[in-house]
């Protein structure tokens, strides 16, 4: 079993890292600009967020690639340069992981649509989740998480992609909104059927991140325990972002989430971290909830 | 009042009890269906169904024995589309069904559109629909685009990652007096701002309505930026604007 699969089946609540896109549009990356793209041209700036993911309390920091796949890439002409901007992302973190921290190879949607719904086959997704899997691999991550996705079909290629082409453990999670009938993925998808579906298409670790306020994703991470045995883990956005004065703004603080993520351990959640929104207080905020 | 059983198609019967909640809706919907031929309920059942095949086929039928392709649009597809809009905003099915339904809604009007330009029906009103800049999202967009051509509308679609110079490019080409945006994400929807503002820079913003969409955005987010309407899904698209062309836009 890999250090990081150890370290989850200790049992102790693990603590992730904060966001990774509003940290960079905080720092020079221009709305609707290639994040990947940085992990070249500023990779100052992407080790320093690493950097201080890790002083926060991060026993994990994800890697600059959640669109680092061929699809994404192509949008920006940078169709090329996956296996490029992958291993240098999984290098700049890599670079200050102190001993006994992981590095985790972040893997967003591939923005297509699997036919019938769309023109993309699974042989190409699954090329595409191959390619960007081991680009991560060679910049040295310990492992992958498969993240903000709302189709299960397209989850499962990346799962198995990832799995069998660099044997590294997998984590996996889906976005859900809050509808008139409960929670769904825009595919349709429900908390206990994506915790069911993703442990059998042998993810290590399930969950949820993005799209909901933390309120909710207790209710969710609670209904994907009833459906699973296997680690939960969790990325919350910091609150849902609202336009002020012409500025996104994402309103939940440290001192909000706070007491919420005692409730999220207590609803099962085995890995904590922030998505949209959060910075390394929230991550701080996690460290001092969860260690008093 | 027009009562279900008034309803021919039993799977439009069974649709409209199982997933039409709200009264007044329903009964709408069933006043709708009631006034309508079996042909055209079966066409709308196929569009409900995602049934790409048959919306093709009855359609097309439809069309060879002498139905109005207006009738066959209005009753047939734009019907169907009515119940898949409700059966989507309330959870009942999601994208995946709702791109087979736009399929399925592409088939039929394949036939109905080359009837309707020909006629020389002038078209109710210009659009110019677009993506706001830096965003690549277009499955709402499309849908919506479909419905407004569906209506009767002249669309001009400027994709994606659409600029506000894009967008002033067009009106001005095109004398449209309706702009529709679309966002998916949060970062982009401050762009639709903008291009409402740089509208206003050119002295251009008297000459357009605006109506805004998408998943991230909301009525009140829309009377922020100074768009002249939202819309909530591509049914309610149709009826704004026509709402905003008759509402007496200069060009």
């Amino acid at each position: 079993m890999s250090d990081l699969l150890k370290r989850i089946a200790s049992g102790d609540v693990l603590i992730s890292d904060g966001a990774t896109g509003t940290y960079l549009q905080s720092h020079g990356l221009e709305a609707g600009g290639c994040p990947e793209a940085f992990n070249d041209t500023h990779p100052h700036i992407v080790r320093q967020m690493a950097q201080e993911y890790f002083d926060a309390g991060s026993d994990m920091v994800e890697t600059n690639s959640f669109g680092g796949s061929r699809y994404m890439l192509e949008k920006y002409d940078h169709g090329g340069r996956v296996e490029e901007f992958n291993r240098l992302a999984a290098e700049h973190v890599r670079a200050s992981a102190p001993p006994n921290c992981f590095v985790i190879g972040s893997i967003g949607p591939t923005g297509e649509f699997l036919e019938p719904n769309g023109t993309a086959t699974q042989e190409q997704m699954y090329d595409a989740f191959a390619e960007q899997a081991c680009g991560l691999a060679a910049g040295g991550v310990d492992g992958f998480c498969i993240e903000t996705m709302s189709d299960l079909e397209e989850i499962t290629v990346a799962i198995r992609a990832a799995k069998e082409t660099t044997k590294l453990p997998v984590m996996a999670t889906l976005t859900f909104d809050k509808g008139p009938r409960g929670y769904f993925t825009m595919f349709g998808i429900t908390p206990q059927g994506a915790a069911e579906e993703l442990s059998e298409a042998g993810s290590d670790v399930v969950g949820s991140n993005c799209g909901i306020a933390i309120e909710q994703m207790i209710e969710i991470i609670a209904a994907m325990r009833t459906a699973t045995q296997k680690p939960i883990i969790t990325h919350v956005n910091a609150g849902m972002p609202k336009i002020e004065g012409g500025k996104i703004i994402y309103p939940h603080t440290p001192e909000h989430m706070a007491p919420l993520y005692t409730k999220l351990v207590d609803a099962g959640a085995n890995i904590i971290g922030g998505c949209c929104g959060t910075g390394p207080a929230h991550i701080r905020a996690i460290v001092k909830a969860l260690k008093g | 009042m027009a009562q279900l059983s008034d309803i021919a198609n039993e799977f439009v019967r069974q649709e409209i009890e199982e997933f039409i909640e709200r009264e007044d809706e329903r009964q709408h919907i069933i006043d709708l269906y009631a006034k309508a031929s079996q042909q055209m309920q079966d066409i709308a059942a196929s569009i409900i169904d995602g049934d790409n095949d048959s919306s093709d086929s009855l359609t097309s039928k439809a069309l060879d024995d002498g139905v109005d392709a207006t009738t066959v649009m209005d009753d047939g597809l734009i019907a169907g589309m009515a119940i898949v809009g409700i059966k989507f905003r309330e959870n009942f099915i999601f994208v995946p069904e709702v791109l087979a339904c736009a399929r399925a809604m592409k088939a039929g009007m394949a036939h109905v559109e080359p009837i309707l330009s020909a006629s020389g029906i002038k078209p109710i009103g210009k659009v110019i629909m677009g993506t706001v800049k830096g965003d690549l999202h277009d499955i709402g967009k499309n849908l919506c685009i479909m419905m407004l051509r569906g209506a009767g509308f002249e669309v001009i679609d400027l994709g994606v990652d659409t600029s506000p110079d894009d967008f002033i490019e067009a009106v001005e080409e095109h004398e449209a007096p309706v702009v529709g945006m679309s966002a998916l994400l949060t970062t982009t929807m401050p762009n639709m701002g903008k291009t409402i503002d740089a509208f206003i820079d050119a002295d251009l913003r008297d000459d357009v309505k605006f109506m805004v969409g998408g998943a991230p955005v909301t009525p009140e987010f829309a009377d922020d930026m100074g768009a002249d309407a939202y819309g909530d899904n591509a049914v309610e698209c149709v009826d704004v604007a026509k709402l905003l062309v008759g509402s007496g836009a200069k060009v």
